[in-house]
Formats: structure tokens, sequence, C-alpha cells
């Protein structure tokens, strides 16, 4: 499917979408989103433009297999799920949150670290999936 | 003690690192385990003859009950020393016997992982590690027979022994757990105390079943004897070790202990009378029809368990004192013979008994040994045998039903004596067939162990004291409370018991010259193999296997689709089961007033998707409308106030639209692949399911609403997790352990998807 308008219009959409996927993801723990949502949304950013320029480039682009961002996410999520029992001596899941807020970000608090690992996983999960099967002859 | 029984598996796993060193000429080096072992033990024997006990406790799982409780009592100490005893010779032997094969360091590997398997077994006081152990002398078991693993046969045979132990350590399981049930303990020694109890309970007779049944199947009673004469397709050292000296006698073992806890019922003696009656007359009358040297020892080694069971069983003092100093002359005498046969084995390459003859002028230490354990086994005075044949007669004569047991006992006796002659002395007499003339003596470490063992049956059985005072007295000592005072002696003057022993001398004697083996014998208790139960087990397993075939095709035949089908018609099933017997439809029309005209339009444009998506010819067009019905249901959110479940939807649907054009991308044009009637058929499937979910959602609406989850979340997510948006925080913080198992769940799919797709088999790696 190489159109040179898709082709064009991939190479902003990719950036422009993740950096949406990544607003999606941050605007969660107020509005309508979070990280599930926006690993679908980021996921999706790359098999469009798998589509465009073929797995072949978006794999270069990626730099690294996909599957990688499944164990970096799990790892994220854990490490915030349990700090709160070693920083704070609280129990598991206990949300931690930083005095004063940041511009743009808001208060930053370990909920924050937890979604950031649900959606590295989506985002690796989805890929290795789709990469896989359309690699698969 | 721990070190002890470790120290057998300990070398089990050094020997695979330096199993090069073992293999060649250092192989006789290893025997120094069980020699040390049996030195070891040897040492306790003056503590065990003052009656005293060694125990030693380690903690292993006590909140179970499960620990390592090692006790070291006479009936222990008897087996222990015949394990470590028999064990170096065995060891020894085996290092000229398997001399140069490729796999003797596997073998000596083996042998002490079943050596220290059965040290615990006979040294465990709790029931569940003695069934660790129990099972773990099976799984040793099966790969000495399978250890000559290029025969057919003797996989066969490994597979079948396995199988018949294996069941037997289950239903030991059950009982242990039973008795631990009943007692609060798996602690032998503290279920002596507790034996009124146990004996009244209603579970007692399942018990005992159980029990039995695990004896019965290790000890080869009938009607699962018939592993233990396949199993004489390992080497010989294994038939000696295993077979004939010291697994075989783990059932015998497991009854020894347990009869003051059990013993004393009706069920109890009449049913260890009566299997092992018939078990040590059966197998005694086979021994008759055999040509195989082998073959002929593995059935006096069954008929030998058997008159255990049934000393056992008839449970006297007398009796109890009488099995225990058989295990010696048993262990004394078929351990010999079972070597002998091996010597025989490996100089001649045959075993069959037609055929030899004249040994003695070429193996005339080996002709001695023989000669001395045929007189053993027959109880021909001075050896230990007469002293231990006329035990079991004293015993017999002093039970219930003396004549009929005694009988039986004489019986089997004389033909007992006549297969030791047949396998001791047959082989070493008459003319040496020329194609004998050139054999050699074997190396002094094959004929030196089974002389050894005879010349100690017949120092045992001039001087019986030295077995009263060692094991006879300490083992009453430990089955019964205050045991009568008794001696062992060579000489008991002229009565009953020495009539007795001369009939079965005479007539055994008689019958060595006038029957002799040959194959038409062989031929005819073939013909009558169809009713053995062994071919009916076979037979039956067989066909479970076939049942087993067609049951497997059938569910799992490989098609998705039949798959789903069995999973959406089994929840039809259990929901219709559950919602149907009592669902009143109570349908409140007035809420229809509410619905607008988007959500009309909607339902209708899903409506039509659906229709296309079942009608349509071109896979792709399918794919496509099923988004629709997607694309629609996450606008019903939206309309429905749930935008986060509105834009998970759209972004799932989307990845799943695309993750079909990639598959059916590599799938054949076509779509109608499934004729009409299955495609009826899953339709149907389909229409009911959906009738089903669309009553059950109805049924839901039915019930009053509960707000009481919804008001606490919309209170406390921001007071407690700082958030406004209900949904995230639910899935970070509230209930975010169940989003890290869900996150797991996904990276197991993509793996999983991930490991199908890239695994490439090697040709012939592939499975057939």
């Amino acid at each position: 499917m190489k159109t040179i308008i898709l082709q064009t219009a991939s190479n902003y959409l990719l950036p422009v979408l993740l950096l949406f996927s990544v607003f999606i993801l941050l605007r969660g723990h107020y509005l309508p989103g979070g990280g599930f949502v926006g690993g679908l949304v980021a996921a999706i950013a790359f098999v469009l433009d798998a589509f465009a320029n073929g797995i072949n480039e978006t794999k270069r682009v990626l730099k690294f297999h996909p599957g990688y961002f499944m164990p970096v996410g799990l790892g994220i999520a854990f490490l915030s799920a349990i700090s709160p029992i070693v920083l704070a001596d609280l129990p598991i899941m206990t949300g931690l949150w930083a005095d004063g807020s940041i511009p743009v970000l808001g208060t930053i608090g370990s909920a924050l670290f937890f979604d950031t690992g649900v959606y590295l996983v989506v985002i690796g999960a989805a890929l290795t999936i789709i990469f896989t099967i359309s690699e698969s002859a | 003690m721990l070190t002890a029984i470790l120290l057998g598996f300990l070398f089990a796993i050094f020997l695979v690192f330096t199993g090069k060193f073992f293999r060649g000429k250092f192989a006789v080096i290893s025997s120094l385990i069980p020699i040390s072992l049996f030195a070891y033990f040897l040492s306790f024997i003056s503590q065990i003859s003052n009656g005293e006990i060694v125990t030693q406790k380690i903690n292993w799982i006590p909140s179970f009950g499960v620990d390592l409780t090692f006790k070291l009592d006479g009936l222990s100490l008897l087996f222990a020393l015949m394990i470590t005893g028999v064990g170096s010779l065995v060891f020894l032997y085996t290092s000229a016997y398997l001399k140069g094969h490729k796999y003797l360091d596997r073998f000596y590997g083996y042998l002490s992982l079943f050596m220290a398997a059965m040290l615990g077994l006979v040294l465990s006081d709790n029931l569940m590690s003695m069934f660790i152990f129990w099972e773990l002398t099976s799984i040793s078991s099966f790969f000495l027979i399978g250890f000559n693993n290029d025969a057919k046969d003797s996989r066969k045979s490994a597979l079948t022994a396995l199988g018949i132990t294996g069941i037997g350590g289950l239903l030991l399981l059950g009982g242990a757990v039973l008795l631990g049930y009943m007692t609060g303990t798996y602690e032998i020694s503290e279920m002596l105390s507790q034996t009124d109890l146990i004996q009244s309970h209603p579970y007692y007779a399942l018990a005992v079943i159980l029990i039995f049944a695990a004896a019965f199947t290790k000890s080869a009673q009938f009607p699962f004897h018939f592993w233990l004469p396949g199993a004489m397709k390992a080497p010989t050292p294994v038939s000696t070790y295993l077979h004939s000296a010291t697994m075989v006698k783990a059932g015998v073992y497991l009854l020894f202990r347990l009869s003051p806890v059990l013993g004393g019922s009706e069920l109890w003696h009449t049913t260890l009378i009566v299997f092992g009656a018939i078990t040590m007359l059966y197998s005694a009358i086979h021994i008759l029809f055999r040509t195989d040297l082998k073959g002929i020892l593995a059935y006096s080694t069954i008929s030998a368990l058997g008159i255990l069971v049934f000393l056992i069983g008839i449970g006297t003092q007398a009796a109890l004192i009488a099995a225990a100093v058989f295990i010696i002359v048993h262990a004394l005498y078929k351990a010999s013979l079972f070597l002998i046969t091996g010597i025989i084995d490996h100089e001649t390459k045959t075993r069959d008994i037609t055929k030899l003859a004249g040994l003695r002028k070429v193996l005339m230490p080996v002709a001695i040994a023989g000669f001395i354990a045929a007189l053993i086994s027959g109880g021909v005075p001075p050896t230990l045998g007469f002293v231990g044949k006329d035990l079991i007669y004293e015993a017999t004569l002093g039970s219930q039903y003396a004549i009929i047991l005694t009988a039986l006992a004489v019986i089997t006796k004389i033909l007992l004596f006549y297969g030791g002659f047949v396998a001791g002395v047959k082989p070493f007499t008459g003319k040496l067939p020329q194609k004998f003339e050139k054999i050699h003596m074997p190396s002094p470490l094959m004929w030196i162990p089974p002389l050894l063992m005879v010349i100690l049956g017949l120092v045992f059985g001039l001087l019986p004291s030295l077995i009263e005072s060692a094991f006879a007295k300490p083992i009453t000592q430990v089955m019964f409370e205050n045991p009568e005072n008794f001696q062992l002696k060579l000489w008991h003057g002229f009565n009953t018991v020495l009539g007795l022993s001369a009939i079965t001398i005479i007539i055994g004697t008689v019958m060595y010259f006038i029957i002799k083996p040959t194959y038409a014998k062989e031929n005819f208790i073939q013909k009558l193999d169809f009713i053995a139960p062994k071919d009916l087990m076979l037979k039956g397993s067989t066909a479970f296997e076939k049942f087993g075939k067609l049951w497997t095709n059938f569910f799992q035949n490989g098609y998705l689709r039949d798959y789903v089908g069995i999973v959406v018609a089994v929840i039809i099933g259990l929901i219709s089961f559950l919602l149907l017997p009592n669902f009143q439809l109570r349908l409140d029309y007035s809420s229809l007033e509410d619905v607008t005209v988007y959500e009309i339009a909607i339902i209708l444009m899903m409506f039509a998707a659906i229709v296309f998506t079942v009608f349509t010819n071109s896979r792709l067009a399918a794919v496509a409308s099923m988004g629709i019905v997607g694309f629609s249901f996450s606008l019903l959110f939206l309309f429905y106030s749930a935008p986060d479940l509105a834009m998970t939807q759209f972004s799932v649907d989307t990845l799943t639209v695309i993750l079909f054009v990639l598959v059916l991308y590599k799938l054949p044009k076509y779509l109608k692949m499934t004729k009409r009637k299955s495609r009826m058929k899953h339709g149907a499937l389909a229409v009911v399911f959906g009738s089903l979910m669309t009553l059950l959602v109805l049924s839901v609406l039915q019930e009053p609403k509960n707000n009481e989850i919804t008001k606490y979340y919309a209170e406390n997510a921001y007071k407690l997790a700082h958030g406004k948006n209900i949904v995230n925080v639910i899935l970070v913080d509230f209930r975010g352990i169940d989003t890290m198992i869900e996150i797991s769940v996904l990276i197991v799919a993509a793996l999983g998807v991930f490991g199908l797709l890239k695994l490439r088999l090697r040709p012939k790696d592939k499975i057939k």
C-alpha cells in the first residue's frame, strides 16, 4: 500500500500521533484518557507508518524490537507499585504524591509512573503481535 | 542417619560429573559407598540388640506434619543391613559383570539412587516421607529395568513395572492421608498409641485396603505379580538387588511396620492370608513350567513374597519371627542364585535350563555356591534355610486353621525346593556340552559375592543365636508390647515340624529327579496366558489407549471453529440451566420513550452491518463491516457518557480490523469453505447464544440498582487518589493490582503469538 500521499502524510502523522498519545496518557487522571488508550493510539501510529512505508522502515525508526517495551513497561509499573513499601513503609499500590506541582505535568505521583508502565506494555504487546503476524509468511 | 541416606543421592549426582572416571577400570571404587554404609549400620547392632531405638528428626514441612523422621529399630536395621550388604556385593559384582559398558557410570548412578531411596523408605517413621522414598524406589527401578534402552522389551517391561508400582504408590498416599486424617499425625510411632481409635474408625477398612493395594503392587502379590517376571529384562545385578532382595520387600516391610497399628482385625488377617496363600502357590506352580533360569527365580521370588505376606497375615509372634528370619534366608539364597545365574549367562550367553549342564567342570567355585544356595533354599540342615523352614511350619501349626495352612506351606516349600535345585544345581551336573568346554572362570569379583552369601547362610544356620540377638528379638520388641521369650535353634528334637521338614526334602528331591523342565510345558502354560492377569491388564490398557485416542481426536481436532463452538455450547448450557427455570421477563416499555433518533440510527446501522457480514462473499468486506459494528458500539458508549470506554473500544477495534486484514492477506480468497449444513449449525448456535445474552442483560436490568460502589468511587477518587477521572483512578489506583496482572496477561499473549509464529522447527524436530 505504498502511495505517495499516505507516505508523506504518515511522515508527519507519526510524531503528531505519538505526541497525542502522550497527551492522552497524561490527561488520564483528570479527564478521559490514560495509559491503556494512550498505548493503543501510539501502537496505531506505528502501524499506520508501517502500512505506508513498510515494516522494515518502521522497525528502523523504532531502532529496536517493540517487544522490549513490554519488560520495561512491566518493570516501571511494578516498581511504582512497590514504591510505597520501599519508600514510605505503606501497603503496596498506595498512591504517593510529590509536594507542589510542575508546570504542564501537574502534580507528580506514583500513579503516573504506573500508567506509563501500562502505556509501554500496551505498545509493546500490540506491536509485537501485529509485526509478528504480518512478518510470518 | 540423614547423611547416610543422602550419601547415595549425593554420589548419584557426583557421578553425573565424573562419569568418565567411574566408567573405566575405577568402577570398583564406587562400591566403597555401600560398604561404608554397611559398616555404619553394623555399628548399631549392639545398641539395637539392647533394645534401644535411635531416632533423628528434621523438620521439613511442619505445618502439614510432614517431617523427615528417621527411626532405627530392629526391623529397620534388618532391612538397612540387607540393603547395604547385598548392595555392596552387587556393586562389586557389577564392576566385573558390566565391565566396559558405555553406560556403566549411569548404572551406578541409578543403583546408588535406588539404595538411598530404599534406605530412606525403611528408616522413615513419617508416612509422608516414606511415601516419597517409596516413589523414588519405583522410579529408580524404572530406569534400571529399562537400562538396555535400545530393546523394546526392556522399555515395555519398565513401563509396566512403573505403572503397577506407581498406582500402588498413589494408593499408599491415599492410605497415608486417611491415617493422618484419623490420627492427626503422620508419624507411625505416634499412631501406635491410637490403635483403638483407628480400628473403630469408619474409614478403617478403606485405609487398610489402600495400604494393602500399595503393598501388594510393590511386593508383586497376585494379581499384580506380573510386572516382576517382566522386570527380569533388567541386567542381572538389578534383578538380584531390586527385584529379589530389597525393593520388592518394601511392601512386606510396610505391612510389617503397620501391623501393630492396623493389625488384629479379621479384615487384616484374612485378606493377607488369602492373598499370600494364592500368590505363593500360584507362582510356585509356575516354576514347574519355566525353562529360563531367571524366569524360575522370578516366580520363586514371587512365591517367597507370598509366604511373607501369608506369615504376616497369620500375625502371631511365631509367624512374625518366621517372616523376619525368612527375609534373611531369602535374601541370602535368592541373591546368590541370581548372581550365579548372571555368571552363567555372562559366560555361556544362555539362561536356557534345558541347554545348560556339567558346568561344574569349568566353574567349580560357582558350582559350590550354587549347591549351597540350593540347600539353603530347600531348607536342608544345617543351613539357615532349615531354621527358617521350621519356623514357618511352627507358625502355621500354631495358627487357627493349622491343617490347611500347614498343607499350603508344605506344598509351596516343596515346589520352592524343586525350583532352588533346578536353578542352583542342575546347570552344574551331568555331561558338559562341547561348546561350553572353553569357558573360563570369571573375575573373582563375580564369583566371590555369591559364595560369601551362601557361606553366611551356613554360618547363621550353625549359630542361629547371632540372628536371634541381632534381629529376631529386637523385631519382636517392635511388634509386640510384651513379647514372649524364645530361642532360635537348629535342632528341635523329634516332632511334627521335623517330620514335615523331612517330607518336604524327600518329595522335593524326588521331584527334582523326575520332573525335567521342557519347552512342551512352557508352551502349555503359555496357552493359558489369555486368562492371566497380565494379559487382561494389557488388553485393558490397550482399550483405554484407543478410547483416549478417540476422545482426544473428537475434542482436539485442531479446528478453531469447533473449539469456539464447544465453548459457546457449554456456556449456553450452563447459563440456560441457571437462568431459565426461574426466569420471568418483565419489560418496562415506558423507558423506550427516552430513545433518541441517534440511538435508533446506530442500532439500524449495526443491524445492517451484521447482515452484510453474514451474507457477503468477500472476507475483507466482512471484516470491515464487523469493524462498523465495533465503532457503533463505541458511539453508544459515548452517548451513555462513557468516553473512556468509547476511546478504548475505538482504538481496539481499529487494531482488530488491522490484525484481521493482516491475517486475511495470507488466506485463500474464497470465503465459502464450509458446507451449508455446518454454517447453519454455527448460525443457530450464534443466534441462541445472542438471545440468551440478551435475556441475561434484561434480567440484570430487572434487579434493583446498587449505586453504592459508584458513589464510593465518586466521593473518594479525588480525596484519596487525587484524580477526577474515576475510570482511570480505578485502573491505576483502587484496583491497580488487577491492572498489573492484566498487563502481565497481555505480555504473555504477545509472547505466545511471537513464540508460535516465530517457531521454526527443523525437519527432524517436527512432531509427527
